[in-house]
């Protein structure tokens, strides 16, 4: 081989895997999904309300996905819902969540997690009746909980409740349409600017052992992170 | 060091005795370094005094480091006196002399490596069992106890008075302990708040993955694994703060699964157990009965409503979709 061969040769071959690791990098190692953003235009500390948006759909049915249960939010300019649980929000402010529950009722593995913390004046808001405490085992009514350890929230997301609606889901998402309930509560955002993860505590990771495999541990399905900004 | 002897017997010189110089070296650094260590740093050693068992491996960790020490030190002069006396001078191209066996130096060598190692096995295991288990885990039928120790569950729902073993059940869940208070009639809380002077046996579960719970400045450590009671002992002695820590590769948030909890006054203690067991009450009573393990996976069908039946739920294992689900990343 002459000597311009070889060193095309190795030029090729250099830029093959140089290329290959610039892939990997930014398909797999930055290539997370999308964060919706609540805290721009808002100050930080201000008392200000900001209203945030979510769902959780019985399947995801969006592309080559994971067909996996998950959490949606709502991007607050273009009212489009978003397959991500990454959200960003100003500290110090009033959270209003409100979350719409599609997906169907599961026993909780610690019925401990049926009890709202965290939220102003311990409750949340299902289809507007205050509630303290959820019973996933003796009623049909959590779907999923959607819980911030690091600030003590605990919420437990409402289900449908009756077997004819547990029947009928939501079956293409995100859903528009089909038997759900809403939640509502409100929390205060921390003052320090810092990543609060967020999980359910329902075991949903179907097909995996105990539940918590796949969108349990999946970030973009059920948990996520709250990014707070200063 | 055998070898210069024999160097300097061959040249007719008196060489001087190299081993007692690098023994009274190493002895007299040994004993001002273990001096500085113990009234200097062994107070300040990890994981402080907050209770016996935190107390206890604080002394052994010193003990541990006293001895170490002069070993350190030894081998640091023996390098250092080796670098200085024995070097190669200027102009000196001779070989060195011949490396023979010194029986002297190499049982002198085995004895006091094997008299430290089995000093070393006794001692550890006489500090296992003095301090009732050290704070680690037992396992469910622990061995060394103090004295009312409550290993049935008749004992530990019975109400507590003080004096007497707090029992507190630890359940580790993807990715928050939790703790429930059998002698405060179960209730569950994510507060972790401990009475001063008091006895207390932490049983140790999982209700998903293994976690371990580690309570570092209670000197407790104990794996928390689903289906297992692991039975760990402390006596708390001063009050302050704790940090609580899953030291076991749990999942996605391991890193994040911590707290903090607090050692109190036995009154403000009572107080709080009070005010909890009533504003928990609500949540309380959907609870299972206080058991040393849970197995959600499958709940009594009395606790289960008719609709959560009809849907097939039988338990919180998480179940199943048809086979060709759930489809892969």
């Amino acid at each position: 081989m002459s000597l311009p061969a070889r060193l095309g040769t190795l030029l090729a071959a250099f830029l093959v895997v140089v290329g290959g690791a610039i892939f990997v990098v930014i398909h797999y190692l930055l290539g997370g999904p999308p964060t919706v953003d609540y805290a721009a235009g808002v100050t930080p500390d201000s008392g200000h309300v900001v209203k945030v948006y979510l769902q959780e759909d019985p399947q995801t049915t969006i592309g080559n996905r994971p067909d996996w249960v998950s959490y949606f939010i709502q991007d607050p300019k273009t009212h489009k819902w978003v397959h991500t649980t990454l959200f960003q929000v100003p500290a110090g402010s009033t959270i209003d969540v409100t979350i719409l529950g599609y997906d169907g009722c599961t026993p909780l593995r610690n019925p401990y997690w049926g009890k709202v913390t965290g939220t102003t004046g311990n409750v949340e808001y299902v289809n507007g009746k205050a509630t303290p405490v959820l019973n996933s085992w003796g009623q049909c009514s959590v779907g999923h909980t959607f819980s911030i350890p690091g600030i003590g929230l605990n919420v437990p997301v409402a289900s449908p409740t009756t077997l004819a609606a547990n029947n009928s889901l939501c079956s293409t998402s995100p859903c528009t349409s089909g038997p759900h309930t809403t939640v509502t509560f409100s929390f205060k955002s921390p003052t320090t600017a810092g990543s609060y993860f967020w999980q359910c505590r329902v075991p949903c990771g179907l097909g995996y052992l105990d539940g918590f495999g796949g969108p349990m541990q999946t970030i973009g399905y059920m948990t996520g992170q709250m990014e707070v900004v200063s | 060091m055998a070898s210069v002897e024999a160097q300097a017997s061959g040249s007719g010189q008196r060489e001087p005795n190299h081993g007692m110089r690098i023994f009274i070296i190493s002895l007299v650094l040994g004993v001002i370094f273990d001096a500085l260590f113990w009234f200097l740093l062994s107070p300040h050693m990890p994981p402080g005094t907050m209770t016996s068992a935190a107390a206890s491996e604080q002394f052994d960790i010193n003990v541990l480091a006293a001895i170490a020490i002069p070993v350190m030190i030894f081998i640091f002069v023996y390098f250092g006196y080796a670098l200085t006396v024995w070097r190669r001078r200027p102009g000196d191209d001779t070989d060195g002399p011949a490396l023979h066996g010194n029986a002297r130096v190499q049982t002198t060598w085995i004895t006091v490596t094997s008299a430290i190692v089995l000093f070393l096995a006794g001692f550890g295991t006489y500090e296992l069992i003095v301090p009732q288990g050290a704070g680690a885990g037992e396992g469910p039928a622990p061995i060394w106890t103090p004295p009312g120790a409550k290993l049935t569950v008749a004992q530990q729902i019975a109400p507590w008075t003080p004096g007497q073993v707090l029992v507190i059940q630890v359940i580790g869940q993807q990715w928050k302990f939790s703790y429930r208070y059998p002698q405060f009639g179960g209730f569950e809380t994510s507060a972790l708040v401990i009475p001063d002077h008091t006895w207390v046996q932490f049983d140790v579960t999982s209700i998903d993955v293994i976690h371990s719970f580690w309570a570092y400045q209670l000197g407790v450590k104990a794996d928390a694994n689903p289906g297992v009671d692991n039975v760990a002992f402390a006596k708390t002695d001063q009050l302050g703060k704790i940090t609580v820590r899953c030291d076991e590769l749990c999942g996605l948030w391991h890193g994040a699964m911590f707290d903090y909890g607090k050692v109190v006054p036995v009154s403000e203690f009572q107080s709080w157990a009070s005010s909890s067991r009533v504003e928990l009450a609500s949540i309380t009573k959907l609870l299972p009965p206080y058991a040393t393990t849970y197995n959600p996976t499958v709940i009594p069908l009395f606790r289960l409503g008719p609709v959560v039946k009809k849907l097939g739920l039988f338990g919180a294992g998480g179940g199943y979709y048809p086979p060709q689900d759930p489809q892969q990343p």
